[in-house]
């Protein structure tokens, strides 16, 4: 049944105002609105109206607008009244039950690799490893534990095949190949974008609109673009607005502006109550030893400790993550996530809320770590890296690991790359195909990782603007895309996967705009 | 009116695929060091040979080598201290306002070396400088030698009573090259990223002196020390966390082969900007290359500007963790191994580049030729300065790259107009 735009809209307000209750942000706000009493322009006949315009002028009022549109931004539009809470989860059955299965899967492998190696899933440190973790809580890469038993949970192609086994038990699709069947790997009937549809919704990367990415390179004056959006992008700052910010990092962050930017979008201020929450979280992790510490420590080694670019924050890495796990306010989204993480209690302590600790759905990290490193280099600051990779994970990322109809959930960030170069280039597609190099295969691992890891770090970084600037993943299925329509040629001489993974292997040099703006804006479709 | 007469004939005596690679797909054609040879890339062992006066030769026309007679100018660190403080009391006797001192009588611009002492000779003047600051630390560094050999941090003077000319425990230390030490002031404030330590390498050739023509190699990079930085006394003898030197970080627990703990400097700029913000990283850079230019012309008026030579030196720079740069050392000999693949390209690019400036066309060279090579050539280099090209009416060569690095600086303006430099370096 339709929901009727008044009522979806009075949910929305409703949810809003019961999420903002009793957040620090009101406190600030009854104080403020307290202290203005004693101001001069405050008058009793006008009370209210007096209060409100001193709340706008002080900048507060920008400070709750941006509150809303990052609840907005969050939270997705609620569903039906009637509908069980489930269905803000995910509302296809299948697909939840297909990720109930998956975490199944997941924590059986966590407990086996438990009952083999003698560890808990949790337990309390002694006291004496407490203290030495806490020395050396700055340099945890120079420790060199025994992790050769430790194994990955999973890897990448574990999921991918999970998602190609996923079918929608209500859709036949008829024994009998058509052209209009999909050749690619995903069988789930999910509605794409097309060409034209990304077009209008990615209309500021077109060909006649400033970017960065583009319109900075050597050749180009910084007066035909740059010095202008620099000036544009400090306005914003200044303005302190959440919306203006997401809408001008569309075209792209100056470098220098980008950390500010990202923090004003996902509404990250570091209060002092935050930092005092990081605070709390790391001494948890120094009190409490999980067995999934060893999983992140090991990936960590294997994956930031190895590349060009990372290797340099690996310390911070291990901060960021072994706080994370224990982190329970990331629980509040998994009231929109399909998943529902697996909880356990820290040794003798079953049932009590206080010692919970959750393991997120990705529990091969390495994801989780190639999404925190490219932010090592905009925050230094521990605490606010913290809080930025916190809230990139839980508007973003964790859509990759997890299994759900959403758009810009990972079953449908593959069924949109499929679509397009099916579409679009079928002749490569279908070479591909033949000689056992289905694309999804290659470009499957890109995805997952927000491409982190395989693009040079200042094209990540213009990457990932866009990604908050358009709220949405559905620019990697295209850039995925556009990776192959750029190395077509090539591709269509390789006769094997193993070649058509050589010329896709290394993406360091592309330039991450062009590509796209060419893919969505100037290919003949 | 050249004579052409077929391949350039190369010597070396450094035998490292990125040299050999480079002269064979030129086509040029190997001989020995006593046959008729036209490029010899020397060790500097060689080239002190090769300019003696009692084994010298004569080099012809058509021959061409890697080293200046007399880089240890520069390249010997005591030796680069001394010249460096020479100049900038000349310029402060003719009132040149580069050499401009503060109220604590630092100059203004011209501070970019570490405060430094030869040792034994000026162990006196150090005990004095070392004792406004009884808790500072300061290294120790022996002239002759590289790669981090012989090194070690002090920050009590017992550590050094050796070299004292007073003691009487030591014998009279000689005063050979080999046995004398510099002592400098430790940058015991580094600019961390991650918390660890790093310095910068940065590649300069020099095809001329008079006038002086020097190129900066776009692509340098940053050496990572394996350990976490920290000042603590008790982590001074660990050379892991204060030798950013290659040689010595390969062997730490930690060293990774993938990377071998390198940045570029596009990533350095990347991260500054992003973290510290475009106008304060741009100073930092065009700071670097003036301390660069500045240390050449240092050196230029004692060089012997033999029209044979030009020379690629590797540049040993540290930022402080208030984004100054410092001058810690220049290497004659920058190594050529490569420790990653990464590395192979860069050095194998490097020579690419430096080969095509310092012999043009890859033909027979002519030492006479006016050592001004067309930009198409310059590869990864950029013009760092051009003293003719500065000192020429010509309009402002600024090549202002997008990065913001503004390189090919107008030079030496100041001199006449009166006003500093600095304002007219972007």
């Amino acid at each position: 049944a339709m929901l009727d735009p008044d009522s979806g809209l009075s949910l929305t307000i409703a949810r809003i105002v019961q999420r903002l209750k009793g957040s620090s942000l009101h406190s600030q706000l009854e104080r403020q609105a307290r202290v203005s009493l004693h101001k001069p322009e405050i008058k009793l006949e006008s009370l209210k109206e007096d209060v409100k315009d001193f709340l706008k002028t002080s900048g507060w009022e920008k400070k709750l607008q941006n509150a809303v549109y990052s609840e907005l931004n969050v939270f997705p539009s609620p569903c039906h009244p009637a509908a069980p809470p489930e269905h803000m989860k995910e509302p296809l059955a299948y697909m939840r039950k297909a990720q109930g299965s998956w975490e199944k899967r997941i924590l059986k492998s966590l407990n086996s690799m438990c009952t083999e190696l003698s560890i808990p899933l949790a337990q309390k440190r002694p006291v004496s490893e407490q203290k030495e973790l806490l020395n050396k809580w700055n340099e945890m890469g120079t420790d060199e534990p025994d992790l050769s038993l430790f194994r990955p949970v999973y890897a990448p192609k574990d999921f991918l095949e999970v998602l190609m086994n996923l079918r929608n038990p209500n859709y036949e699709n008829g024994e009998q190949p058509s052209f209009r069947n999909h050749l690619g790997l995903i069988q789930v009937p999910l509605k794409v974008k097309d060409i034209p549809e990304l077009k209008e919704d990615f209309s500021e990367l077109g060909l006649n609109i400033g970017q960065l990415g583009i319109d900075d390179s050597a050749q180009v004056p910084p007066e035909f673009f740059e010095n202008e959006h620099v000036r544009v992008g400090q306005k914003v700052l200044a303005e302190q607005d959440s919306a203006a910010a997401q809408q001008y990092v569309r075209q792209g962050c100056p470098t220098a502006l980008r950390a500010d930017l990202w923090a004003l979008i996902l509404n990250i201020s570091n209060q002092p109550e935050d930092i005092l929450y990081y605070d709390q979280l790391k001494s948890n992790v120094i009190q409490h030893d999980l067995l999934v510490d060893s999983l992140i420590y090991k990936d960590v080694k294997l994956t930031a400790s190895n590349d060009d670019y990372y290797f340099v924050f690996e310390d911070y890495l291990y901060q960021v993550l072994l706080c994370f796990s224990r982190d329970t306010s990331v629980l509040e989204h998994f009231t929109y996530s399909s998943a529902t993480p697996p909880k356990s209690y820290i040794r003798g302590k079953l049932g009590m809320e206080e010692y919970a600790v959750f393991y997120p759905p990705n529990v091969n990290y390495n994801s989780f770590i190639l999404s925190v490193a490219p932010l090592c280099f905009l925050y230094h600051e521990p605490s606010k890296l913290y809080q930025i990779f916190r809230e990139m994970y839980v508007r973003f990322f964790f859509r990759l690991h997890s299994i759900s109809s959403h758009p810009s959930g990972i079953v449908s960030l593959c069924l949109l790359f499929e679509t397009l170069l099916q579409t679009h280039l079928p002749q490569l597609f279908y070479h591909l195909r033949e000689i056992g190099a289905q694309p999804l295969r290659i470009s499957f691992k890109w995805m997952v990782r927000a491409f982190s890891g395989y693009l040079a770090t200042d094209q990540l970084l213009l990457l990932w603007d866009r990604i908050l600037g358009y709220n949405s993943l559905e620019i990697l299925a295209v850039l995925a895309a556009a990776v192959f329509a750029f190395r077509a040629v090539n591709l269509m001489e390789v006769t094997s996967l193993a070649a058509a993974e050589a010329v896709l292997a290394d993406l360091s040099t592309l330039k991450v705009m062009p590509l796209l703006q060419i893919f969505l804006f100037a290919t003949v479709t | 009116f050249r004579i052409m007469a077929g391949k350039v004939k190369w010597v070396t005596d450094i035998e490292k695929s990125v040299l050999i690679n480079n002269f064979e797909k030129r086509g040029w054609i190997q001989v020995a060091e006593n046959e008729d040879w036209n490029f010899y890339w020397m060790s500097v062992q060689t080239i002190r040979n090769v300019f003696s006066v009692e084994t010298g030769y004569r080099l012809s026309d058509d021959q061409i080598v890697n080293h200046f007679p007399n880089h240890y100018e520069l390249t010997r660190k005591d030796l680069m201290v001394k010249n460096i403080k020479r100049y900038r009391k000349e310029l402060e006797k003719e009132g040149s306002p580069l050499a401009e001192k503060d109220e604590n009588g630092k100059y203004i611009y011209l501070d970019f070396v570490p405060v430094t002492f030869m040792l034994p000779a000026d162990y006196n003047l150090f005990v004095e400088e070392f004792r406004k600051n009884p808790s500072s630390t300061w290294i120790m560094k022996p002239c002759g030698k590289a790669q981090g050999k012989g090194i070690f941090l002090i920050n009590k003077l017992s550590q050094i009573k050796k070299w004292s000319r007073d003691s009487k425990t030591s014998s009279f230390v000689s005063q050979s090259s080999k046995e004398a030490y510099v002592i400098s002031l430790y940058i015991n404030n580094p600019l961390l990223i991650g918390g660890k330590k790093f310095d910068l390498r940065l590649y300069v050739l020099v095809s001329t002196y008079r006038p002086l023509r020097c190129y900066m190699y776009k692509l340098g990079f940053c050496r990572f020390c394996t350990v976490k930085y920290t000042p603590s006394t008790s982590e001074l003898d660990n050379m892991f966390v204060h030798l950013t030197n290659v040689a010595i970080q390969k062997h730490g627990d930690d060293y990774n082969h993938i990377h071998g703990g390198k940045w570029t400097v596009s990533n350095l700029r990347l991260y500054l900007e992003s973290t510290r913000g475009k106008e304060v990283t741009n100073k930092l850079f065009d700071e670097i290359h003036w301390i660069i230019v500045q240390s050449l012309k240092a050196v230029a008026p004692v060089m012997n500007n033999d029209k044979h030579c030009f020379e690629c030196y590797g540049y040993d720079i540290i930022i402080d963790d208030k984004l100054k740069p410092w001058l810690i050392e220049v290497n004659a000999s920058p190594s050529l191994t490569s420790s990653t693949a990464n590395d192979r390209i860069l050095k194998y690019n490097l020579i690419n580049d430096t080969l095509n400036i310092a012999v043009p066309n890859g033909e027979i060279p002519d030492c006479k030729w006016n050592k001004s090579p067309p930009k198409e050539v310059l590869g990864n280099y950029e013009v760092l300065y051009d003293e003719e090209m500065a000192q020429s009416d010509v309009p402002d060569r600024d090549l202002r790259s997008r990065s913001g690095q503004s390189i090919g600086i107008k030079g030496n303006r100041a001199r006449d107009s009166g006003k500093p430099i600095l304002t007219t370096w972007k």
